[in-house]
């Protein structure tokens, strides 16, 4: 069963039988076959070798005639990008289980899994992009179909916005692809080439803008907070769990093997756009009140450290990054849900109107917190490993390291304040009049928070069993570009 | 040869079938002869292909795929038109025989090996259609559509024929080898008369494929002329007139590129932003289409602007793309006009919900015309684009990304009508048999083309 071809034939599949279903059994359907693709990529972990290798490598001709080739495979960077995604979206369709939602949503969503899982197991840019864009279509429909507010138009930007970057890249793309005098576009073939100081300058630039749009980065993320907010539940764990890994994937799979002198030039020009990321993010979470809005600029200095770590070029860094990309993909769907789970018994996820909360919903409270402790990152936890690991790497970056972790550590005290500051406000303090007969998590969502609640802690304890599969490839890496 | 042949008697015989008031008989017949040409396009296919009637003609695989696609999109479009025509004129056999001819000289532009051919074949083309868009005698915007059309027409026809002209002046032969041969013969010193000549040629084939600045009757005739036949125009009679122009440039005039190349590329430039700024005003969905398919004819300019071994492959797969495209979405105003009555983008309203299939294939269609992959309009751009990275016009790549995604905004105009905005009452378009076979045809080609466009590109 380790063809990885299946993990992209089943959610396509299964999207078709979805988008036929009442909507009564679509959930529970969509569910199931989650989980069977969940199922499916356990023998691709017990059976992964942790080297620098490329494993469970597979090739078949496409376009022959232009010398395209569909070509996948697993080494230690993408198969914890594949566990995310194939981990997360059964729990992503967990958590709007309390919305009814048609067959089509869910059909849309295993439409996008298909997606992701290519963008991660790709190893030829022509079907990296194939898989880039159909990603984006779902999430797209996702988003203005079941999303509150100005939702057409918020939706029509991150659209056209996300496109243009993507076809940046595809004249990149297209650009390496004349260059290769093979007419091949594999991975191998595309990072083996000897580029001009010029192209290689462009090739970067182009790059970069589309991951750094996706991903966001400090100068392209305007359009993020409204897309988060006004997204459903399930469209906002989708775009900040997965979807952006795809842009921070993209920078360690792609950017930095394919034009590595040009990615030594301007590292720090990236490094510096991820700090202030960092900074900038943080500072707006402390005035936010709307709880959404919140953990979306507060998701902005996250990944801004994590590409902070990529651009550092070390070990602890790509390593750290790898791993914080998993924590933060489990944080964030955590909070996006319990944020929803308010905002359904309450009817308001303003802070100003919340409070109290906690001695009505002791077990969402004590979930809440262990989520928010790996956000933060504290120790025993999820993000305390990774956050250590990113400082560690930056720390270590060749010329200014020192600044840039001062810079960057500061992510550790501002993520505290305006976290605590959200627990605190939602949580703690007086009760408002409505708020009395409120029940707590039950059945469903008290299942969905234990699970990411225990990750939190698992992996806070033993981040080993993460860390050791990227161990091997990230230092391969570190050599092919050096 | 025998495809053109039976296409012409096929005319004629439509015409008798109307005298004599057969009139369900049209459409059976009719379809039943295109079937019949297709399959001897197809038999030709492995014959050796020799300029025929004293170098007239030359049915080489590029006139055959050509020829082949443009017979499957008249067969597509005819399907659509089974109670169509009888809605807006009682002589529905001219209608027929009118676009059969059309066809005709449409597969002589695909084949012409000879000038005297290419002009005949064009003549033929654009004279039927100059009639069928005025065909609704009794509505204005039809008159001053076929006016407006016969006349600018007429002038670019001008153009051409003195290009001709020229060339034959600078040559003494109207065949394309010959013309070739004096090139090869005289590579430093082909006469400045050629040049004119190339020139003139230039502006009257690009008046006939609608690019800016030649463009200003593209938008009033499609919009005048009845949906069906602006479909037609769009669709069947724009790839062979870019047919055509690939051939006369793939061919005869690929070395003395260095004269041609900036002309060209001022001109695609100027047609991307025209055609795509227009087409983000309107407010017309068939009007929108009008101007974008002056945009699309600047990407399918790419392939001639940089010849190389992929040009052909890349505007067949690029045309297929766009046809099947053209024809889900023409297709679907026709539809949605008829219930509501107006062809702006809302009547597209609430589509997503009273009839989902067909919102699914106007997505389909709209996708593929913004280029997105997994749908043959990827396929057609990854190849345009390829063929200008060939000869490095980077800056005319990025300001073709721009018009990319500029297009995906009004593209996606119909798709947000169409699932985010309530219908004002509650219609539920019908769809009949006819359409709903000629839509998953066309969805599913489409589909096909993008995840697996090996078999058409493997063609030429």
């Amino acid at each position: 069963m380790d063809n990885l071809f299946i993990l992209l034939l089943l959610p396509v599949v299964s999207a078709i039988i979805l988008a036929f279903m009442k909507s009564t059994s679509a959930k529970w359907a969509a569910f199931v076959l989650a989980l069977l693709q969940l199922g499916l990529t356990i023998p691709f972990i017990c059976n992964f070798v942790p080297d620098a290798s490329v494993q469970f490598s597979q090739s078949w001709s496409w376009i022959s005639n232009l010398g395209i080739n569909f070509h996948v495979g697993l080494d230690g960077i993408s198969l914890p990008m594949l566990i995310l995604t194939n981990g997360l979206i059964p729990l992503i369709i967990l958590a709007s289980f309390g919305h009814q939602k048609t067959g089509n949503f869910y059909a849309l969503i295993s439409f996008m899994q298909a997606g992701l899982v290519l963008v991660f197991i790709s190893l030829d840019a022509f079907s990296f992009y194939i898989g880039w864009e159909a990603a984006l279509i779902p999430i797209y429909f996702i988003c203005a179909l079941w999303g509150e507010g100005d939702r057409i138009r918020i939706n029509m930007k991150f659209f056209v916005y996300t496109f243009f970057g993507s076809l940046l890249m595809l004249i990149a793309i297209i650009y390496l692809y004349q260059q290769s005098g093979t007419k091949d576009l594999s991975w191998t073939t595309l990072t083996q080439l000897s580029l001009t100081e010029g192209s290689q300058r462009w090739i970067f630039w182009a790059f970069f803008a589309a991951f750094a749009i996706k991903i966001p980065l400090f100068p392209f993320h305007s359009w993020q907070p409204d897309t988060y907010t006004h997204a459903p539940a399930a469209g906002t764990m989708l775009l900040s769990g997965i979807m952006l890994k795809m842009g921070l994937f993209g920078l360690l799979r792609w950017l930095l093997p394919l034009v590595p002198d040009a990615v030594a030039s301007y590292g720090m020009v990236a490094m510096i756009m991820s700090l202030i990321g960092v900074v900038y993010g943080s500072i707006i979470a402390f005035k936010m009140n709307d709880a959404k809005r919140l953990i979306a600029y507060s998701s902005i200095a996250h990944v801004g450290l994590i590409s902070a770590g990529i651009f550092s070029f070390s070990q602890e860094g790509l390593q750290g990054a790898v791993l914080q990309m998993i924590n933060h993909g489990i944080s964030v769907v955590g909070l996006f849900f319990i944020i929803d789970v308010i905002q359904q018994r309450l009817g308001t996820r303003d802070l100003k109107e919340l409070g109290g909360l906690a001695t009505k919903m002791p077990i969402l409270a004590i979930c809440f917190l262990i989520i928010l402790m790996g956000a933060i990152g504290l120790p025993l936890t999820n993000g305390f490993i990774g956050e250590f690991l990113l400082l560690k790497g930056i720390f270590s970056t060749a010329e200014h390291g020192v600044w840039y972790a001062v810079i960057g550590g500061t992510t550790l005290i501002f993520g505290a304040v305006y976290m605590l500051r959200f627990f605190q406000k939602a949580m703690l303090g007086t009760a408002q009049k409505d708020v009395l007969d409120i029940q707590d998590v039950r059945g469903y969502e008290a299942l969905l928070l234990i699970i990411i609640s225990a990750l939190v802690i698992i992996i806070g304890v033993f981040p080993n069993c993460l860390l050791h599969l990227s161990e091997a490839s990230v230092s391969q890496l570190l050599q092919q570009i050096k | 040869m025998s495809a053109i042949i039976t296409l012409s008697l096929l005319g004629i015989l439509i015409l008798y079938l109307g005298l004599y008031k057969a009139k369900n008989a049209l459409l059976p017949v009719s379809i039943l002869g295109l079937v019949a040409a297709l399959g001897l396009e197809i038999y030709a296919w492995n014959q050796t292909a020799e300029p025929l009637y004293k170098g007239m003609v030359l049915f080489d695989h590029f006139a055959l795929s050509f020829s082949i696609v443009c017979i499957s999109l008249t067969i597509l479009i005819l399907f659509l038109s089974k109670e169509y025509f009888k809605a807006i004129s009682d002589n529905i056999a001219e209608y027929y025989t009118l676009i059969l001819f059309s066809l005709t000289g449409a597969l002589m532009v695909c084949s012409y090996h000879n000038f005297a051919m290419l002009f005949i074949g064009l003549e033929i083309m654009s004279v039927a259609l100059y009639i069928l868009v005025g065909i609704r005698r009794k509505d204005k915007a039809s008159n001053e559509a076929s006016l407006k059309y016969f006349l600018m027409g007429a002038f670019s026809t001008g153009f051409l024929l003195f290009g001709i002209a020229l060339l034959y002046g600078s040559t003494g032969s109207f065949d394309l080898a010959a013309i070739k041969q004096y090139i090869l013969d005289n590579p430093t010193s082909v006469s400045p008369m050629f040049y004119a000549g190339i020139l003139l040629l230039l502006v009257g084939l690009c008046f006939k494929v609608g690019v800016a600045p030649f463009h200003f009757w593209t938008p009033d005739v499609y919009d005048g002329a009845p949906i069906l036949i602006t479909s037609f125009m769009s669709t069947v009679v724009k790839i062979a007139s870019f047919a055509g122009f690939l051939r006369l440039f793939s061919t005869v005039l690929v070395p003395l590129n260095e004269f041609w190349t900036p002309v060209l590329m001022t001109v695609v430039i100027i047609t991307l932003f025209v055609g795509n700024i227009s087409a983000l005003m309107q407010t017309s969905f068939k009007r929108m289409m009008a101007y974008s398919s002056i945009s699309q004819a600047g990407y399918m300019l790419f392939a001639i602007l940089s010849i190389g071994p992929n040009s052909a492959s890349g505007i067949l797969t690029y045309s297929m793309a766009y046809g099947l495209a053209s024809v889900i979405a023409f297709g679907a105003l026709i539809l949605v006009k008829r219930h509501v009555g107006s062809d702006q983008f809302e009547s597209f309203n609430g589509l997503g919900k009273t009839n989902p299939g067909l919102a699914f294939a106007v997505t389909v269609g709209m996708l593929s015309l913004a280029g997105i992959p997994l749908t043959a309009g990827f396929i057609g751009k990854f190849m345009m684009f390829s063929n200008v990275m060939n000869d490095y016009h980077t800056v005319l790549l990025v300001l073709a990304a721009i018009n990319a995604a500029i297009g995906v905004y009004y593209y996606l105009r119909v798709v947000v009508h169409m699932y985010f905005m309530k219908p004002s009452e509650e219609p539920v378009v019908s769809l009949p048999i006819n359409f709903k076979v000629v839509f998953i045809v066309a969805v599913i080609l489409t589909i096909i083309l993008g995840v697996y466009p090996n078999a058409v590109i493997a063609l030429i």
